[in-house]
């Protein structure tokens, strides 16, 4: 979702905004490197532990059979998760926004909803729901209807976006409504797709509570299974070496892919609405498909959840660490919030302000380190904090951290495609006038960056929120989070007591999958 | 800006030693009810690294709290993940207390020289069969191996008798077991110790292609009353906690020991002991050795673990069959090698 709406922005738009004659700032320049070093940590300690294990060690356990197993697994997930969010999600963009679909407004939240619920809480709610649930079609099943709206927002926002100019002249050309969906709206679509495909697959190779409690093994639930039987031994170190070459192998492989074809509208005025397709005979199919989608993604999760509730009774209230959970995820996910933004916005500052080829790379190191699964960069931090900074060992700080490293590309997208619309002469109209540089930029620039800050603040929040496997392995002694305490009831079986926290989570939730889905509504007309 | 904790530290051990000089140890019975060692203590905080169940060690931190006016902070993980952790923290570990489900990850921490002795009014309070030779950690419960089996799906005549039948290609897909978490692996450490490397590798090859992995040993009982799998290989407490609770995922399910001293009748002594480096030397010890008095083992007996007590002559639950009855394989705690036992299974291709 992150790539898309970057991609999109027009390219020399940005590079107009940037005042010709604004000079390059050696300190923010500085100050980007000291980021982009920082957040490279893990990426140099998977590159470390081949260096120092050696290959002699690590050969034997890289080349087995079970990492054979977990290859397939793994790769498998991805090859058919990937299309199958791809599908759902475009297919649901399209009906929602490029047809007649009785109760669009409805489907358009409900098909975003599901983003509210933490995949290992929907897969507590299908494991509960269907107890023999597992291997590769439960992990697809579960994966794919917890991440199809990583595909459906951005390509939702992308068609209407859409100039229908095109449409129509295709349908002059005699082209029907399939072939002008196939040949004109689809490959419009391509950022879209490459983009919110590539974050579903790094969001598919990541994931751990999810296939941890259907019992459908990948590379991470190995790593963390290694992790808890040996610490940080040369086993999860090899599987974690192994599991970020197919992330950075997926990173590149988008980047290349992507193209540079331009999609969006150049020159003035803005594009009208698209027209909407009659859906006729085919309305109850579609609205039937919907339906269907909505049942399995939110209905099977909040049904088994409500079952737990109402099983578990007003006991399942009183636990003592619902509280603390609460307020320290709050905490967590707050700090995370406002330390991404933070670290963002000389990043995006200087991408947007001072483009060219330093600050392209330093962009794309935070997006390597962000490529690799919470795990690696857990085990990373665990690793660098106990033999350089034992002072930052299990700290606060370290969390937070490691929330920046794995989160900041939400807060880059956000920031800036935000600094590209505020333009930089109503800044320097107000240096004119007298202000000094600094006071400029925080009267004139600061709040129209507000939404852009707030809905990167958001998506941040949102997934540090949810994280599992580096709070776990980071946190401070005596941490409790929403996800960790449902982590602990839900592997205990112990559902109904799992299940308050649950509630918590997604009632947290919501209002920032709220901002992010009334954001990307706004884009339209942005 | 450490002198405040410090000066508590050295009033307290201080204490503590006039306190052992005037003998005011070894009446296990009442040790619960003497303020007098506890009080000095009072204020110190303790960090416990905890792989028992977080309710049962919660459950003994608020009441040793309340009693000394010790704070406790519990990091929960796994047996082997924070054992591992402390040998990786060395000297600079923050925690005092280390308190496991088994023994292997204990006896880790132990060989690698990171464990204080003992103090003998602990020790004394625990029987030889439950507490290693060592004496640097002492056992705080036990849990006996069983075999957790769907009757609908297989007769009794059809179990195993011993664990090391399960090799056997007849039972390819037929039994489950959680072969990530501690417990199975204390299970694998006794065969090791019982039966050597070879037959030990050789039995865990022909696991990888006759088991069904799930992750926790509830998961595995859960399987079992659900019918998707005839048995499983657990221990005796998660059957007995689901019996007195909902039976929900047990109420189609029976326990069978395999008794014989067969490495599938393992008992497994949970470990409790303090760190070297601690420097609440003092409130550490006074801990472990609450867990172990009469109050603490009292927690085993009338709480909801359903472990067994293993210290100050406290009873099990009447639940459960007597501990002697089992007929459990001899083996010192001190002698179980998890490292050898996660490399022998990383081999195997399980984990």
């Amino acid at each position: 979702m992150e790539n898309v709406t970057t991609s999109t922005a027009p390219q020399g738009q940005r590079r107009r905004i940037a005042s010709p004659g604004s000079r390059p700032c050696a300190l923010l320049l500085a100050l980007v490197c000291v980021i982009a070093v920082a957040v490279l940590v893990p990426v140099g300690f998977v590159a470390s532990v081949v260096a120092q294990v050696g290959w002699p060690t690590l050969a034997p356990l890289i080349f087995r059979p079970k990492v054979g197993e977990l290859l397939v697994n793994s790769v498998l997930l991805v090859v058919i998760g990937v299309p199958l969010c791809v599908t759902i999600g475009v297919g649901g963009a399209w009906l929602v926004e490029r047809t007649v679909l009785p109760g669009r407004r409805l489907w358009a939240v409900l098909l975003a909803a599901p983003l509210a619920v933490p995949a290992f809480v929907s897969s507590y709610g299908w494991v509960s729901a269907v107890p023999s649930l597992g291997g590769l079609g439960g992990g697809l099943l579960v994966a794919t209807l917890a991440y199809f709206p990583l595909v459906y927002l951005p390509a939702a926002a992308t068609i209407r976006r859409l100039d229908p100019s095109l449409e129509e002249t295709a349908r002059s050309l005699g082209y029907g409504s399939w072939g002008v969906f196939f040949t004109v709206v689809l490959p419009q679509l391509r950022l879209a797709i490459w983009g919110g495909g590539l974050v579903v697959a790094l969001h598919l190779l990541s994931e751990y509570g999810a296939f941890a409690l259907i019992r459908f093994d990948t590379f991470t639930t190995a790593i963390v299974v290694q992790y808890q039987s040996t610490f940080a031994g040369p086993a999860a170190s090899a599987l974690g070496v192994v599991l970020a070459m197919i992330c950075l192998v997926l990173l590149v492989l988008e980047a290349s892919t992507r193209g540079h074809a331009r999609y969006a509208k150049i020159g003035s005025g803005s594009g009208r609405p698209g027209m909407r397709l009659p859906l006729g005979l085919s309305a109850p199919l579609a609205v039937a498909a919907l339906g269907a989608l909505v049942m399995l993604s939110l209905g099977v999760p909040l049904a088994s959840l409500w079952r737990w509730l109402i099983a578990g009774g007003a006991a399942a209230w009183v636990q003592p660490e619902l509280g603390t959970a609460v307020v320290q995820t709050m905490l967590l996910a707050g700090g995370g919030a406002a330390a991404a933004i933070a670290v963002a916005m000389p990043v995006a500052w200087l991408a947007v302000r001072q483009p060219g080829r330093i600050a392209r790379t330093l962009e794309g190191a935070t997006y390597v380190s962000s490529s690799l699964p919470a795990i690696i960069v857990a085990l990373a931090l665990v690793t660098v904090t106990l033999r350089t900074v034992p002072a930052l060992y299990q700290t606060t700080w370290t969390v937070v951290f490691a929330y920046v490293i794995i989160f900041m590309p939400r807060a880059l997208v956000s920031l800036r495609s935000g600094l590209a619309q505020a333009p930089i002469a109503l800044e320097e109209a107000a240096r004119a006038l007298g202000r000094s540089p600094m006071v400029a930029r925080i009267h004139v620039t600061l709040p129209l960056i507000l939404p852009a800050i707030g809905a990167g603040a958001a998506l941040v929040g949102l997934g540090a929120a949810n994280e599992l496997t580096a709070t776990l392995l980071l946190a401070p002694n005596g941490t409790r989070t929403l996800a960790t305490q449902f982590w602990s009831a839900s592997s205990a079986v112990a559902y109904a007591n799992a299940a308050p926290y649950a509630v918590l989570l997604i009632l947290l939730a919501a209002p920032a999958v709220a901002i992010l889905f009334t954001q990307s509504r706004k884009r339209e007309r942005g | 800006m450490r002198t405040l904790p410090s000066t508590i530290v050295v009033t307290a051990a201080a204490a503590s030693v006039v306190l052992a000089l005037s003998g005011c140890a070894g009446s296990a019975g009442t040790t619960s009810s003497s303020p007098a060692p506890t009080d000095s203590l009072a204020g110190s905080n303790l960090t416990v690294y905890n792989a028992q169940h977080e309710e049962l060690t919660q459950e003994w931190a608020d009441e040793f709290s309340a009693e000394s006016g010790v704070t406790l902070t519990l990091r929960n993980g796994s047996d082997a993940e924070l054992g591992n952790q402390i040998i990786a923290e060395g000297s600079a570990s923050p925690a005092d207390v280390f308190l496991t489900e088994n023994s292997p990850a204990m006896s880790l921490v132990d060989n690698a020289g990171l464990l204080a002795d003992l103090d003998s009014d602990v020790l004394d309070q625990v029987p030889d069969a439950y507490k290693p030779s060592t004496g640097t950690w002492t056992g705080i419960a036990a849990r006996s191996t069983v075999v957790v089996y769907n009757p609908a799906l297989i007769s009794e005549a059809e179990l195993p008798a011993s664990l090391e039948d399960l090799a056997d290609p007849a039972w390819k897909g037929r039994w489950a077991a959680s072969p990530s978490g501690a417990d199975f692996q204390a299970i694998v450490s006794a065969m090791l110790e019982l039966k050597g490397a070879d037959a030990t590798s050789e039995w865990l090859t022909a696991m990888k292609a006759n088991s069904v992995d799930y992750k926790g040993n509830s998961t595995v009982m859960k399987a079992v009353n659900a019918g998707e799998i005839p048995m499983g290989v657990v221990y005796h407490y998660y059957w007995y906690i689901d019996q007195a609770g909902t039976k929900e995922n047990s109420a189609n399910t029976e326990l069978r020991y395999l008794k014989n001293q067969d490495p599938g009748a393992f008992v497994s002594v949970s470990g409790g002991g303090v760190l070297a480096s601690s420097k609440n030397q003092a409130a550490a010890q006074a801990f472990v050795k609450f867990i172990t008095s009469k109050t603490g083992q009292d927690i085993l007996q009338t709480g909801t673990s359903f472990e067994y007590p293993v210290g100050s002559e406290v009873t099990p639950n009447p639940a459960l069959p007597a501990l002697d009855t089992l007929d459990a394989p001899v083996v010192d705690p001190a002698t179980l090698n998890s490292t050898k036992v996660t490399d022998l299974m990383t081999e195997a291709g399980i984990l």
